[in-house]
């Protein structure tokens, strides 16, 4: 079933007459308009909605919690691609690869009232300070226009706002003042088994924070152990931006769903002043504001600037720097894994409760930051097995029972350096359902972060074979993927000529225009990107109160 | 290993008691309605069961009792108006117009070596689960792997190859620190 039918499928009639009731007309006189609603949109935007008429447009639809248990069906049935899961597909969501490597977009996203935090795994690190200065502290890269400590007590509210659960035992961490807002989870039977291994070679293994709660929290559940996390949480446990979109319209906001916008429109004083969006209905409309914060991902966010190119900007909107889509990053997956001769328990639940960041900062010009990451999901899930092949009975049970229980394995992600022909540009001759160009991805990744990748590989297969496995895979250079984090196409930088925003997310360019997204981030460490995300989407609701109490 | 109604509840606690993936199949269910044709109704309610019993049979490993029950739990959630529901209501009919054809009765009169045969002749061990697909398809989707499913995502089914947890039940976040029984 291809995610094109998927989407057209979701929708009944009742569907659609529902939609014709909806009201997705432009709010007047609104303060704030923010292009996406995902972690970024929504932190934003709760942030002001108290004091200020905020709108908040997206691509996509606004989701039935109802249907959580269908889509977690999806996610186990076979039938299903991952993009299925959540609607994604089909010419809305169309795009188009080039270059060394292929980037399967549309299971890298999701569009809707939550955005990709419906189906992200919810591991939220904090970079290390020196992913904040890696061109004097590395020797590559260009530094960050903010410190670490800039971002400190961000990261502290962000993991308030979220729910993290983690502990203070990681050694390799930066510093922090408090500790997470809930206790960690406990450690795996396999992250037992892992640790008499580590400790025989010497490398460490501490617990690792999850936005997932381990206790009621914020009035949503603790895990129930569901084990389908990525990419669907039916229990709510997980966080996902739905959470402070409610939470925004709860204090005023408006949302309006399935309102792709097209285009920012700007006045001859370097200001934008309306977001153009469509409406099912086919309608086009203008939502004027004092300030807009583009809140739409790695690729969306330089796509709509692209698209917004006009007389006075020719090369698309806050592209004076000309970097606009460039330097396109995502972080390398690298992994080992293999079977032992005892049971190992793997498959109860979705999430990974040990790491190690003993390597991280080893990094120079030549090595990358890597973290490794032990899994609790190794090998097959026995409901999915059992859904395929030509046995049922006595012989299939016994296919399961060969099958499932004696795994392990090992994860861990990689940096990539920024690399300006890495890039999201607008494609030649092909169009989304609206008719504008879809967005062309070229990914390469650099040497560096291949011989990074075989790094980390020499220390999972070591820690494997220390436990007495039998390797039977390795993810290194010539199998490694991206791990879904969409980083760098609208880099922060000091310099106008060298970066699109400012230390404030604010565009160079464009006054009343801020970009809330990994999209400014000019390097992308190897953490998980969504708790910098947040930190720094909160700054920017911060610094758009403070910019519209200043009077504009 | 007896299946419980309380297997059956944790089955439909994971997959919805309502619509299974139903937001994939709603315009395909209208226009396969009465599909098995020349005339035929579409089984009712308990006629579903009953086939969906018998062929629960061949499904499950003969470890496993408590199937009648197990099964008539699970479809009273399954069978509740939704296009899935109709899904396995016209797919059952299909079982059983081939039962009929092939073996002059109804597949829960067939003998367990007949009912495997039956489904292998329908091409339903083989086929890939595809709602809109071929027989063979639509009947592994809503027949072979509707009751998979409810097995292997319930406790008795988890526990019968190696977890009581399995994938899709929410069966807490402690069995996955705790080691081999």
């Amino acid at each position: 079933m291809s995610g094109a039918e998927s989407v057209g499928d979701e929708r009944s009639a009742a569907d659609a007459d529902a939609d014709e009731a909806i009201d997705r007309t432009p709010v007047a006189d609104a303060d704030v308009c923010v292009v996406g609603a995902g972690p970024a949109g929504a932190l934003v935007a709760d942030r002001l909605a108290g004091d200020r008429d905020v709108v908040i447009l997206d691509a996509g639809p606004r989701f039935d919690p109802e249907d959580r248990l269908a889509r977690q069906e999806r996610a186990i049935r076979p039938s299903y691609g991952r993009p299925d899961v959540w609607g994604m597909g089909g010419a809305r969501d169309a795009h188009e690869t080039a270059g060394d490597r292929t980037y399967p977009l549309n299971h890298a996203r999701v569009k809707g009232v939550g955005g990709s935090t419906l189906h992200w795994q919810g591991m939220v690190m904090r970079l290390h300070e020196e992913d904040f200065n890696s061109g004097s502290e590395r020797g590559v890269g260009p530094d960050w226009p903010i410190d670490y400590d800039d971002l400190r007590p961000y990261y502290a509210e962000a993991e308030r706002e979220l729910g993290v659960s983690g502990a203070s035992d990681n050694p390799y961490a930066p510093p922090r003042e408090e500790p997470h807002p809930m206790p960690p989870f406990e450690p795996s039977y396999s992250d037992s088994l892992f640790a008499e291994a580590c400790e025989s070679l010497g490398i460490d293994m501490h617990s690792v924070p999850n936005a997932r709660n381990s206790e009621p929290y914020d009035d949503r559940s603790p895990c129930v152990g569901y084990g389908t996390c990525q990419p669907v949480c039916p229990s709510g446990a997980k966080y996902d931006a739905t959470v402070h979109v409610e939470r925004a319209e709860a204090a005023g906001a408006t949302v309006i769903d399935r309102a792709p916008v097209e285009q920012l429109e700007h006045d001859g004083d370097d200001r934008v002043t309306a977001a153009v969006y469509a409406t099912p209905d086919g309608e086009r409309h203008r939502q004027e504001a004092d300030a807009f914060v583009v809140a739409a991902g790695g690729v969306e966010t330089p796509r709509l600037l692209l698209l917004s190119a006009s007389d006075r900007y020719p090369d698309g909107l806050a592209n004076g720097s000309g970097h606009v889509g460039e330097f396109f990053m995502d972080h390398l997956f690298v992994g080992a894994g293999g079977t032992l001769d005892e049971p190992t328990r793997q498959n109860h639940v979705g999430f990974y409760t040990s790491a190690c960041d003993q390597f991280y900062d080893e990094a120079d010009e030549s090595q990358a930051p890597f973290k490794l990451e032990f899994f609790n999901y190794a090998g097959p899930s026995p409901v999915e097995m059992a859904l395929t092949g030509d046995d049922w009975g006595d012989a299939l049970a016994e296919r399961l029972r060969d099958g499932y229980g004696n795994h392990v394995a090992m994860g861990g992600l990689v940096e990539q350096l920024p690399d300006a022909e890495s890039r999201v540009t607008l494609a030649d001759d092909r169009t989304d359902d609206r008719g504008n160009p879809v967005p062309r991805i070229e990914w390469t990744v650099g040497d560096r972060a291949l011989d990074t990748i075989e790094r980390a590989n020499e220390i999972q297969v070591s820690i494997l074979e220390e436990l007495g496995a039998d390797v039977e895979w390795v993810a290194g250079p010539d199998a490694t993927g991206p791990a879904y984090h969409h980083m760098g196409t609208t880099r922060m930088s000091d310099d106008p000529d060298r970066g699109v925003v400012d230390a404030d997310c604010r565009t160079h360019d464009l006054d009343n225009c801020w970009i809330a997204s990994s999209s400014v981030f000019p390097t992308s460490g190897a953490m998980n990107p969504t708790l910098t995300i947040a930190a720094l989407a909160l700054r920017v609701g911060d610094d758009v109160a403070e910019w519209l109490a200043d009077g504009s | 290993m007896e299946l419980t109604r309380r297997d059956a509840t944790a089955a439909l606690a994971a997959l919805g008691a309502t619509g299974g993936v139903a937001l994939g199949v709603r315009r395909t269910t209208d226009e396969r309605r009465g599909r098995p044709g020349d005339g035929e109704e579409l089984p009712d309610d308990e006629a579903v069961r009953t086939a969906m019993t018998a062929v629960a049979e061949t499904m499950y490993p003969d470890a496993v009792s408590g199937i009648d029950s197990f099964v008539g739990a699970f479809l009273d959630g399954r069978l509740d108006g939704s296009p899935h529901g109709e899904g396995i209501r016209a797919a059952v009919a299909e079982v059983e117009s081939a039962a009929r054809s092939w073996d002059d009765a109804p597949v829960a009169d067939l003998s367990p070596a007949d009912r495997d045969e039956l489904l292998r002749e329908l091409g339903a061990d083989v086929a890939e689960e595809n709602p809109d697909g071929t027989t063979a398809e639509r009947v592994r989707y809503y027949v072979v792997n509707e009751l998979l499913l409810a097995l292997y995502s319930s406790p008795t089914g988890g526990e019968l190859v190696g977890i009581e947890n399995p994938q899709g039940h929410p069966g807490g976040a402690e069995s996955y620190q705790r080691g081999p029984p």
